[in-house]
């Protein structure tokens, strides 16, 4: 086979042959799209009978970027995959990074980790929800939702200092520990999240418009579902119950599993998507509400030890030899982190399935290679078996249902 | 782990196993994969019960310590019922890196096994549709192979520069 580009068949030449047929460019710049993504629609009439997605709009090389920046500089770029939960994405990064090295968490930051995860997850559902209902005609909802957003975002702002891409964790903790303000913004934003919730049920779930719209569209079968890779969400609403923060408890799920149970529905269409996306959110604040309740004291990171790889906090990297010498053996771009020749895959459930991270390192300070298994590429691949034979209107519908991120998508 | 039995009694010399971390790994080496890749995932999911692909991914081991082979596709496999994951790493090597497209059994590696041709140039022969995806269709070369230098081959000192007596 050779290895040359092959020229891109974005039009089927049968389809040209049916001269009633007639191809839709839809995107990139598009607002159903969201986000940078084109898709080459054929139609008959108003029906699609072709559809082929064009990605690659922006792509920027992450994971080339990784196999050169080390594992906390790396942080800055895995936040911009999956923007709309960017901490969700740092959490999944250093859970690889850590399960390489062999690093266990301190309980406090593990619960930490889980509270930002679940505002992650809760952030993200907002919007896919919101944009969902504003793609078909909902704004209030819409509006409803990105005040939610605000105030999650308000949370990650005082923990971190950061509003959007906080690069909060590090390897074996997190950049500094949260105060008592950001811990009473939690519970007030846990008080405050169900009434809300019920706002937005009560204008979507039985409205007219919204579930015509979305009851029977883009139907994905349990089998199809397993055949083509689907997680999270989109999986859970076609009846593959697998959530791997009951599967393969990491950070705090262990423990807190009996506070949530995991939603999932048969319906298999834009409609049972939404709402098992409603349903999970209101298992994230459960979860949020049990993990601050039950805040372990005691640091945030990893105590430096024998095994070099903790950061000594700033007072021990100024005030003694030890602290500074650990913290210049970690930081300069000679030195850093003493690594296995081995590899591993480390994943988390985010809000849009499973983002894992497959991590090869060489010795060296910095991974070898460092593939992402993204979420939405794998779901993006499903949206042509879903859309063909569907209207051109219900593109909107079941790209909304599927939360697209074109930036995790190209990474 | 009961698969591996299925696994030996079927291939005996195809692969070898390797374990890190509670991670377990099938590894086929270079010079049998292309052969052996297909018939072992596709006893791995019709006799094990690994029913979900869950990745497909490349590695590209120049310069790796102690490397056999140059290229590797992991695939990510999960069994639904227990849970079990298990990562069979498949080499191929220059100057025909191939390996058998898996779509036959997942429909879910169309796209992932497109991505690792985009970005590694590892072929898939039997896959329906293997383009290019991520980068443009005109694109020369394959970004994450390790000899492809990480500030691109002259994207930037091609353009042309516009001096002020010309603006």
């Amino acid at each position: 086979m050779p290895l040359e580009a092959v020229a891109p068949a974005y039009v089927d030449e049968s389809a040209d042959a049916g001269e009633y047929l007639y191809t839709l460019n839809f995107g990139p710049q598009h607002p159903a799209t969201h986000t940078t993504l084109r898709l080459i629609l054929t139609l008959d009439g108003e029906t699609i009978v072709k559809c082929v997605p064009d990605i690659g709009f922006l792509h920027s090389g992450f994971e080339k970027l990784g196999e050169d920046l080390d594992f906390n500089q790396y942080v800055t770029v895995v936040d911009r995959m999956n923007y709309i939960s960017p901490v969700a994405n740092e959490i999944a990064w250093h859970h690889a990074v850590e399960k390489l090295l062999g690093i266990d968490l301190t309980p406090r930051c593990k619960y930490l980790r889980t509270i930002l995860a679940e505002l992650g997850r809760i952030n993200d559902h907002l919007l896919c929800v919101g944009a969902a209902a504003l793609d078909l005609g909902g704004l209030t909802a819409f509006l409803y939702a990105f005040n939610q957003r605000e105030k999650v975002y308000d949370i990650i702002e005082s923990a971190s200092g950061q509003r959007f891409h906080p690069s909060y964790t590090r390897v074996g903790g997190l950049l500094n520990d949260i105060t008592d303000d950001v811990i009473d913004k939690i519970r007030a934003f846990c008080a405050g999240f169900p009434k809300v919730l019920a706002d937005v049920e009560r204008l979507l779930n039985r409205n007219k418009i919204f579930v015509d719209r979305t009851k029977g569209v883009g139907v994905l079968t349990k089998a199809e579902a397993i055949n083509r890779g689907a997680t999270g969400p989109v999986a859970r609403a076609s009846g593959v119950v697998r959530d791997l923060r009951k599967d393969e408890p990491y950070l705090a799920y262990g423990e807190l599993s009996g506070s949530f149970n995991v939603v999932a529905s048969i319906g298999g269409d834009c409609l049972a998507r939404y709402l098992v996306r409603m349903g999970e959110m209101r298992e994230s604040a459960k979860i949020i509400a049990a993990a601050v309740e039950n805040l372990p004291a005691g640091p945030v990171n990893v105590d430096v030890g024998d095994r070099k790889v903790g950061i000594p906090d700033k007072a021990s990297t100024y005030r003694s030899i030890e602290g500074l010498i650990q913290h210049f053996e970690l930081f300069m771009w000679n030195r850093r982190f003493p690594t296995p020749t081995n590899e591993v895959y480390g994943a988390n459930e985010t809000a849009n399935g499973e983002l894992g991270f497959y991590v090869v390192t060489d010795g060296g300070g910095k991974a070898f290679r460092a593939r992402t298994r993204p979420p939405s590429f794998v779901h993006f691949a499903l949206f042509p078996h879903l859309i063909e034979g569907h209207t051109i209107s219900d593109v909107a519908a079941v790209l909304g249902s599927l939360n697209i991120i074109a930036a995790e998508l190209d990474r | 782990m009961p698969y591996l039995d299925t696994l030996t009694a079927k291939f005996p010399t195809a692969f070898r196993t390797e374990a890190f971390r509670g991670d377990n790994r099938i590894v086929l080496p270079g010079d049998t994969a292309f052969a052996n890749t297909f018939p072992l995932l596709k006893c791995l999911k019709e006799e094990c019960g690994f029913d979900f692909l869950s990745d497909v991914g490349g590695i590209d081991y120049l310069g790796y310590p102690d490397a056999a082979d140059r290229y590797a596709v992991v695939y990510a496999l999960i069994n639904l019922a227990s849970g079990e994951r298990v990562f069979v790493k498949a080499f191929t090597n220059d100057p025909d890196p191939e390996l058998p497209s898996v779509v036959p059994l997942w429909q879910g590696a169309n796209w992932m096994e497109r991505e690792v041709f985009d970005l590694f140039g590892v072929g898939f022969p039997g896959h329906p549709d293997l383009r290019r995806i991520l980068m443009p269709g005109e694109f020369v070369g394959h970004p994450l192979r390790k000899d492809y230098p990480l500030r691109g081959y002259g994207e930037r000192h091609n353009f042309p520069t516009v001096t002020r007596a010309d603006s």
